[in-house]
């Protein structure tokens, strides 16, 4: 098992009567990203914490990085980028005095610490701005400058606990650009490349491209579906359990030939109709559409059956089609599905 | 050195010196508090409005009159010619004593059975009974001299000697000027309650801003964490100390007998008990303004039942073993004896461990509950 970047097993956690984590299981390859979603409270952040030796699990054994959590946490803590859900850097200080501070705590040396925090700065784009208070910054900066400290050690593992939530959608973007690029080359090969201009710096990359060679893994926790779907794997997590993990694909073709795109006018009199059909197990708006999640092998029966009721209420049918599932349709099946 | 720790240290200083205005705060504190308890926390009773009432009016009353008008406890602010006026102007506070001569005074100081009614008022004791024990003083030093004086015109030519005279010395504040023993109070109360509270509220910050559980996934251990984060508030501290010792000295003119060093040394050992009680109070509160309120429960008891205002000697025994948990108390024995006696480290050994010992117990009682986990 010493290939796993991540190795835990049947994790609990409760505080007083609630079983924030209640059985987790997780393990992550090199290079690989792992997504963890889930809606609030479902008990994502908790697991974070539980890898990152924040918390003490209650039950359960972690490996991170080949270190045991609970014994040897300083150690694989230094293998370890962790960004929390709430901006957890000093807004009193500098963006560099910040990097510099989690550089220099986390084994950089003098030597070290000021190349390498430019280096990351200009990464994550706030190269320009690393003289500015980290309380000044905007909410997507706020979250760059996070990774930037999570990354300025180059760890082996970053977790990430939704770093996007309240970020506007080009800074997700740039976002996710900088974590796909972390994940897909050795982190220091990105940094050599955009830096290619800078040879002064290829010595210190050369230095320490070898424990990065196998590249990052990342497990990133989202409550975002698109996000989701960018994960090489994902995990739903609900009520402290992974209760389904699999790649996106995998996990869209569980709901093969089940989903229905329905359009038309007036949406509610179409929802009341679709809701009433007896193989519709579920109605779910998008915008102007409607989704519906039909039972396994009836999805032809509603084709058919269905746009006769509709105009039979007096309503408009513009579309009724088949659709390849969406992330978010499957995720809705899960929340739904009793599992207790 | 250890680059985790001094990252932490730097860290810290940046952070303080970026909070101007808490800063400027903790070194203007201490110098207010010094001057407010210098001039107004004085025992020392001067110029008690005084009401006369002579009805003797006789060169005899005069002369008594004098007496009390050249000691400088009392000032004669108002002579009157009714015993009501006088139940007046102690009711209005605008006397606090009154005299009255009755009008066989002179007659009756020549029988040698005079009497003189002296009124004061007690709403306030502890003037009250500086102003009393000074009237005695007045009054039977005034008797005394008449007493000679009648003598060596009888040409008796006798020295009245009282069969037993106490002379009395004052050592170390020869004259009992309250600052002397406020001053050494006011350190000590500073030292504690700055070190408390802003040690208190720099890590339950760290919580309150979510930077805590960025602090917690480094590899910094526990007591470099606690060790980083109190280490500038001890250069803060004994900066602190330097600034009270060095007004008390210079504009109060308190002396500075003992050994500096010692007095430096033994006032960072003190300071540790500070940091001690504020990281405890920090793994209580979640709050800055609970982790505040906590100190302050610490504090209020510190300062009435170590000796900084009240005499322990005066105390109730139940209070006064109380006083003994009161890591007050040690110091201000401490520095009152340094500061103001120049006693050698044996002589004051007791207070110096005892300080010590809770010192490290409470530095340790807090890092045993300083976990560097959320939970």
């Amino acid at each position: 098992m010493t290939d796993l970047l991540v190795n835990a097993t049947n994790l609990h956690k409760s505080f007083g009567d609630n079983h924030a984590v209640d059985g987790v299981s997780l393990h992550v390859k090199p290079g690989e990203i792992y997504g963890l979603v889930g809606s609030d409270g479902a008990g994502k952040t908790t697991t974070m914490r539980l890898l990152v030796g924040a918390l003490r699990p209650d039950e359960g054994e972690i490996n991170v990085c080949g270190f045991d959590v609970s014994k040897q946490v300083e150690q694989a803590r230094s293998q370890v980028g962790y960004l929390s859900q709430r901006f957890s850097l000093y807004e009193d200080l500098t963006v560099l005095e910040n990097i510099r501070f989690f550089a220099e705590v986390r084994g950089l040396s003098q030597t070290e610490w000021l190349p390498r925090s430019l280096e990351i700065l200009e990464f994550v784009g706030l190269g320009n701005f690393k003289d500015r208070r980290a309380g000044q910054l905007s909410g997507g900066m706020k979250q760059k400058l996070g990774l930037a400290s999570a990354l300025v050690t180059r760890p082996r593992l970053l977790l990430l606990d939704e770093p996007t939530t309240g970020v506007d959608p080009v800074t997700r973007q740039d976002f996710w650009q900088l974590v796909i690029k972390l994940v897909s080359a050795p982190a220091l090969s990105v940094v050599e490349a955009q830096r290619a201009d800078h040879p002064s710096t290829s010595d210190f990359a050369k230095s320490a491209s070898s424990s990065a060679q196998d590249g990052v893994s990342v497990i990133i926790s989202t409550p975002y579906m698109d996000e989701a779907s960018r994960c090489h794997r994902v995990g739903f997590m609900k009520l402290g359990r992974i209760i389904a993990e699999d790649t996106p694909y995998n996990l869209r073709s569980r709901l093969a030939e089940r989903v229905l795109e329905l359009r038309g006018s007036p949406i509610n009199t179409l929802r009341h109709v679709a809701h009433h059909d007896e193989d519709v197990e579920d109605v779910a708006a998008f915008g102007d559409k409607l989704h519906l999640r039909v039972k396994e092998g009836r999805a032809q029966a509603v084709i058919e059956r269905l746009p006769a009721g509709i105009t039979a209420q007096g309503a408009e049918l513009i579309e009724l089609r088949s659709i390849p599932p969406a992330l978010e349709d499957v995720f809705i099946a899960l929340s739904e599905t009793n599992h207790d | 050195m250890n680059s985790r720790l001094m990252s932490i240290i730097r860290k810290e200083f940046i952070q303080i010196f970026r909070d101007t205005r808490t800063l400027i705060m903790v070194l203007i504190i201490p110098i207010m508090q010094l001057f407010l308890l210098g001039y107004s926390a004085t025992n020392d009773v001067r110029n008690v409005p005084l009401a006369v009432l002579d009805q003797s009016r006789s060169t005899e009353s005069r002369a008594l009159l004098d007496a009390y008008r050249a000691a400088d406890y009392f000032r004669i602010a108002y002579s009157v010619d009714s015993q009501a006026e006088i139940q007046d102007l102690i009711e209005a506070g605008k006397a606090r004593a009154a005299v009255i001569i009755p009008p066989d005074y002179a007659q009756r100081l020549n029988d040698g059975n005079a009497t003189v009614a002296f009124i004061l008022d007690g709403s306030d004791p502890t003037s009250a009974s500086t102003a009393l024990s000074a009237a005695k003083l007045i009054s039977q030093a005034h008797a005394t001299g008449i007493l000679s004086e009648r003598f060596a015109r009888t040409g008796m030519n006798l020295r009245v000697q009282p069969p037993v005279e106490v002379r009395t010395t004052v050592w170390y504040n020869p004259d009992l000027i309250s600052a002397y023993f406020m001053i050494p109070g006011v350190i000590g109360m500073i030292l504690y309650a700055i070190a408390a509270i802003l040690t208190a509220t720099s890590v339950v910050r760290e919580r309150e801003r979510g930077t805590i559980e960025q602090l917690i996934v480094t590899p910094i251990r526990p007591w470099e964490l606690i060790v980083g984060k109190l280490m500038p508030y001890v250069i803060l501290g004994f900066f602190n100390t330097l600034e009270v010792l060095a007004v008390g000295h210079w504009w109060f003119g308190m002396p500075i007998r003992g050994d500096l060093g010692l007095i430096i040394l033994l006032s960072i050992v003190f300071l540790i008990t500070g940091l001690g009680i504020g990281l405890f109070a920090s793994t209580i509160a979640n709050t800055q303004q609970e982790a505040m309120l906590t100190v302050w429960m610490t504090l209020l008891p510190s300062i009435f039942l170590s000796g900084f205002f009240f005499p322990l000697e005066a105390m109730p025994a139940v209070l006064r073993w109380i006083s003994y948990l009161m890591p007050l108390r040690y110091y201000l024995v401490i520095i009152r004896s340094l500061l103001l006696k120049d006693v050698s480290l044996a002589m004051i050994q007791t207070d110096v461990i005892a300080m010590t010992l809770f010192a490290v117990g409470i530095m340790t009682a807090a890092a045993l509950r300083f976990h560097k986990r959320l939970d």
